[in-house]
């Protein structure tokens, strides 16, 4: 049929890809000169307003056909009715809401004592005191039932994440068109800012809890499906043909042997749902559910600072806690016990759980103080912590320190750069943009680039766009110019490396919010404070990342430079930097990801970006605005993550890696 | 019912990897070989194969590793789906059951034994052997009992609260067994089934193999790629290539008479004498005199008696009776290598 084909080397391009960025980037300093020389007109310098397309409005009225139309809206509040019916049970149970079964609270001390065993029982007695431990700490420190009132959501919340995304998860690994649905969806939901699920969900589901709980839900799902996915198809082939040789049906199949099989990345997958439903959980502050969020939220905008940082600690706490236990749970593997081991011993944990759950509650039916701490009965400090704070902010050097880095950094280079950002055109921002994913990843990407960079333009959002990639901008360059040097110095031993990222682990599993405290503290409620946020938060994966990538450089490769008679600079710059680097940018990738996060939770310290605007959706019903305001910040972050991570895995594949 | 029915009988079996194998296979020319088919895009697991498996007997399936075996074997019992043939297990056509009957079959009829054990990791070993008995819905009492008693027969007594993961490779291998054999299956499948295992450990378990096969008097399909183990333990042997069946016989027919050059190259190597029985050598037409010998010896084991011996013919007897008798000088040629 087919004659022999010589195979001849594709026609070499006009132009390399640098080459052509190269030219984006000329062509964009160009139009940027013209533009300060005041010869560009100013349709080219930002689109005209008339020719911004009103999206918002045709969401709205897509929103209002679903909603009325179709029904929707009757659909949701029916939810709503059972939802709200589970959340005042658990609200019952947890903090004593006067609602069927009407047998709360539980007393606090039979909680911790619960706490206390779980957490010996999944790992011995230092999860045991931090289960422990945690509860009394709240109890004492005054802050039990808004505390329980955010457990009480929680409570409700991860279990749904978890069978959706479980049930979804097995979808889509059955059904492959499943899969190519749920994909592109996952993609974007990872990138859509938070406040995004917050409207749709206040106006489909009621302000409150069942809001809150819906947003929460919602928000966790995603990781829950990637991990069933993953975990079931990592099930190992003999052990399905075992099982399909055992005789079993499908049902069976899946219930048995699948299931059970995938049992680690199942329980990572719970572990990860229950850390986002804690973060967002305290989020939800935003649409008014009460709960340790919500009083945080209080504290901060009334600079109490002792209280606000009092409550970070419980809301820290909690999530080390949850994190520990769940990942405990993760390694527990079933053991055996001795022929004629008794019943009781078989069973001693549960046993003693419920003995001190059963004696603590009949104890605290006589002593009150074990079932509640009164008001004026707890240890908080707040007002000695406030004036604390306050003094420390007052001596001469700290006070000389912030206030030095504030002038400098917001005069001589934040507000600048800011500028200089907003000055550039509109088209030749997109060209710069273009370039950058031209260079690092390919034409597939700059096109992306191009589409969704222009998307934002039509979104008429463009300045306050602008603003946001700023912060996000600055404050992963600070980032990295703290992390990466931590990084690379904590690399250089295995000791410090251990170190480094148990503290980087931890402070992941911190919901992201309490990461606003120590800002506001040191820079009070400034431009200076929100970059200052964001900058923690996104200097953990970098530096995470960045001895990751360090610490797996192949020993034979550091050996041999070695052996060449590299210095201990040259082996770092010529041998492993190069290797971690791919690695590296994943944490960059990361880094990005996590800015565009915070800088929207940011907004609440008060900024002129989307964050802002978005924020201010949620006192509204503006459905439309809020989706195009989030869909903006989702479309930049997911040009990066397109770009970067392209560039990580050729670079991988180059490497051989 | 005829006795003649074997009990898995296949019959141009075609098992072939890739995009659309049933399209490929209806148009790919005859007689294309294993490298053809793959610079296609394809891979021909099974290749052509005709095979018949008796009642009782044990058939070793030897071959390379890649050479096609478990492909094979995953297909009598219908893990796959082949794409042409036929196969037909004591006389019904596997193909044509429907999923019910599918399962109904191993239910009641299969077992099978892998490589690396495939036990569900979150059962203990009771639970694991007893788990073919709860898919059939059996009540826990009898299942428990049955599960007890086969791990007596592996001699796993005593363990069966422990989780796979606190045995050693060798005792999860028995919990493998005794889970195959938890539902008296007829027919049972063993696909390498002490290839993971440590040398000594894996001598051991062929004795207690060979113990088992005593006792109970299955039909078996055993795959190995180990040839001294298929030596020991098999009735026949089919010995595997690409996919293909290249030859499928006795041990000793496999030794003295290979068929195929490939064939020859893989039993080179191998001590015939110690291979090679009094009673296929004997012939029925001859006769000798003086004391017989027993069918089932081997050359290696009369080597002291052959080679003291005066006689030209040497009667065998198989039970009481006598066979025929075998010429010395030809099993002497095989004790000294010197056939040729
Ligand atoms: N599910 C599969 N998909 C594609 N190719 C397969 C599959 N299973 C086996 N093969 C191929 O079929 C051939 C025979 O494999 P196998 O039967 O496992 O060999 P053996 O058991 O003799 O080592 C090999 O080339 C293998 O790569
Ligand atoms: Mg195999």
């Amino acid at each position: 049929m087919s004659v022999e084909t010589t195979s001849l080397p594709a026609p070499k391009a006009a132009l390399s890809n640098s080459q052509l960025a190269l030219c984006f980037v000329a062509a964009a300093v160009v139009m940027t000169v013209v533009q300060y020389l005041g010869g560009l007109p100013e349709w080219l310098h930002r689109l005209p307003e008339a020719l911004v397309p009103n999206f918002a409005g045709w969401l709205d009225a897509i929103f209002n056909f679903v909603k009325d139309d179709l029904g929707l809206l009757v659909v949701t509040r029916t939810l709503t009715e059972g939802l709200e019916w589970l959340l005042d049970a658990s609200g019952n149970i947890f903090f004593g809401k006067r609602r069927w079964p009407n047998i709360g609270p539980i007393p606090w001390t039979a909680m911790a004592a619960v706490a206390a065993v779980v957490g010996y029982y999944l790992g011995g007695w230092r999860l045991a005191l931090l289960g422990g431990g945690t509860m009394v700490w709240t109890a004492l420190i005054g802050q039990w039932e808004i505390a329980m009132q955010t457990m009480s959501v929680l409570a409700i919340a991860a279990p749904l994440a978890f069978v959706i995304g479980l049930s979804l998860g097995i979808a889509a690994w059955k059904y492959a068109w499943v899969d190519n649905v749920i994909k592109p969806v996952l993609s974007v939901l990872q990138t859509l800012p938070f406040f995004t699920y917050l409207l749709p969900a206040v106006i489909f589901f009621k302000v409150g809890p069942t809001a809150g709980a819906v947003a929460t839900t919602i928000y966790a799902i995603p990781p829950m499906i990637l991990m069933t996915t993953l975990g079931l198809k990592k099930v190992s082939p003999e052990v399905v043909e075992a099982g399909k040789m055992s005789g079993c049906s499908r049902f069976q199949m899946l219930r048995h042997v699948y299931l059970p099989s995938a049992r680690t990345e199942i329980l990572v997958g719970v572990n990860q749902v229950i850390m986002l439903c804690l973060a967002m959980v305290v989020l939800t502050a935003f649409i008014g559910m009460p709960g340790l969020g919500a009083k945080l939220l209080a504290m901060m905008g009334s600079f109490k600072l002792g209280r606000s940082f009092e409550i970070g600690v419980t809301i820290v706490l909690l999530a080390v806690m949850l994190d520990r236990m769940s990942k405990a749970w993760v390694v527990k593997q079933p053991v055996h016990f001795e022929r004629g081991t008794p019943f009781w011993k078989r069973h001693q944990m549960l046993l003693l759980g419920i003995a001190a759950f059963v004696g603590l509650t009949l104890i605290s039916l006589v002593a009150p103080i074990f079932a509640e701490i009164g008001r004026g009965q707890d240890f908080s400090q707040g007002k000695e912590l406030d004036n604390l704070i306050k003094a420390f902010l007052n001596i001469e050097w700290v006070k000389a320190t912030t206030g030095f880095l504030r002038a400098f950094l917001n005069v001589q280079v934040l507000i600048p750069f800011r500028n200089f950002m907003l000055s550039i055109p509109t088209p030749a921002f997109i060209l710069l943009v273009a370039a950058f994913a031209l260079a690092l990843a390919g034409r597939k990407q700059a096109i992306y680039a191009v589409i969704f960079f222009s998307l934002v333009a039509l979104s008429g959002w463009w300045d306050r766009a602008i603003i946001t990639l700023y912060s996000v901008i600055s404050a992963v360059t600070l980032a990295a110019l703290i992390g990466l040097p931590v990084g690379i110095i904590a690399a250089r031993s295995e000791k410090w490396s251990t170190r480094v990222l148990l503290i980087c682990d931890t402070a992941q599993t911190f919901p992201s919010f309490v990461y606003l405290i120590p800002a506001i503290m040191l820079f009070g409620i400034t431009d200076i404070a929100v970059i200052f946020s964001i900058l923690i938060f996104a200097m953990v994966p970098l530096t995470r990342y960045t001895i990751e990538g360090l610490r797996t450089v192949p020993e034979e490769m550091t050996e041999a430079a070695d052996m060449a008679g590299a210095t201990r600079m040259q082996k770092l710059w010529s041998v492993q930097l190069p290797l971690a680097l791919p690695t590296m940018a994943v944490g960059f990738n990361q880094a990005i990801m996590f800015a565009f996060f915070m800088v929207i939770i940011a907004a609440f310290i008060g900024t002129q970006d989307l964050g802002q605007e978005l924020q201010r959706t949620l006192a509204g019903t503006d459905l439309g605005k809020n989706f195009v305001l989030g869909i903006c910040v989702s479309l930049m972050a997911l040009t990066f993550d397109l770009t970067i991570m392209k560039w990580a895995s050729d670079k991988k594949a180059v490497l051989g890696l | 019912m005829s006795a003649e029915v074997p009990v898995i009988s296949c019959k141009n079996v075609w098992k072939i990897f890739g995009n659309d194998p049933t399209g490929f296979l209806k148009t790919m020319t005859p007689g294309m070989s294993f490298d053809e088919i793959r610079a296609a895009g394809y891979i021909a697991g099974v290749k052509d194969v005709s095979i018949e498996v008796n009642k009782g007997e044990m058939l070793v399936i030897m071959g390379l590793s890649g050479s096609g075996k478990s492909t094979l074997v995953r297909c009598f019992s219908r893990l796959h789906d082949i794409t042409g043939g036929t196969i037909e297990v004591e006389g019904q056509d596997i193909m044509s059951l429907a999923e019910k009957d599918l399962i109904e079959l191993r239910r009641s009829k299969m077992g099978m034994v892998f490589q690396s054990f495939g036990l569900l990791p979150h059962r203990s070993v009771l639970e694991n052997v007893a788990f073919p008995l709860e898919m059939r819905g059996q009540d826990k009492h009898t299942r428990r009992e049955r599960a007890m008693e086969v791990i007596k027969l592996v001699g796993l007594e005593g363990r069966e609260d422990y989780f796979p993961r606190e045995l050693s490779g060798g005792q999860q291998q028995r919990v493998g067994i005794a889970r195959s054999l938890a539902i008296e299956p007829d027919i049972w499948f063993l696909d390498e089934p002490f290839s993971a295992l440590d040398p000594l450990i894996r001598r051991e378990m062929q004795d207690e193999f060979l113990r088992l096969q005593q006792l109970l008097n299955k039909t078996i399909v055993f795959i190995t790629h180990d040839f001294d183990e298929a030596l020991r333990l098999a009735d026949r042997i089919a010995i595997m290539k690409d996919g293909a069946v290249e030859q499928c016989d006795t041990p000793d027919q496999i030794v003295l008479d290979p068929q195929t050059e490939y064939v020859r190259k893989f039993t080179e190597d191998i001590d015939k004498a110690r291979v090679v029985h009094a009673g296929v050598l004997a012939d029925a037409t001859a006769s000798g005199e003086g004391d017989p010998v027993d069918a089932s010896l081997t050359v290696h084991s009369m080597a002291r008696m052959l080679v003291n011996d005066t006689r030209a013919m040497i009667p065998v007897k198989k039970g009481d009776t006598i066979i025929g008798a075998l010429s010395r000088q030809s099993a002497l040629d095989i004790l000294l290598g010197t056939g040729a």
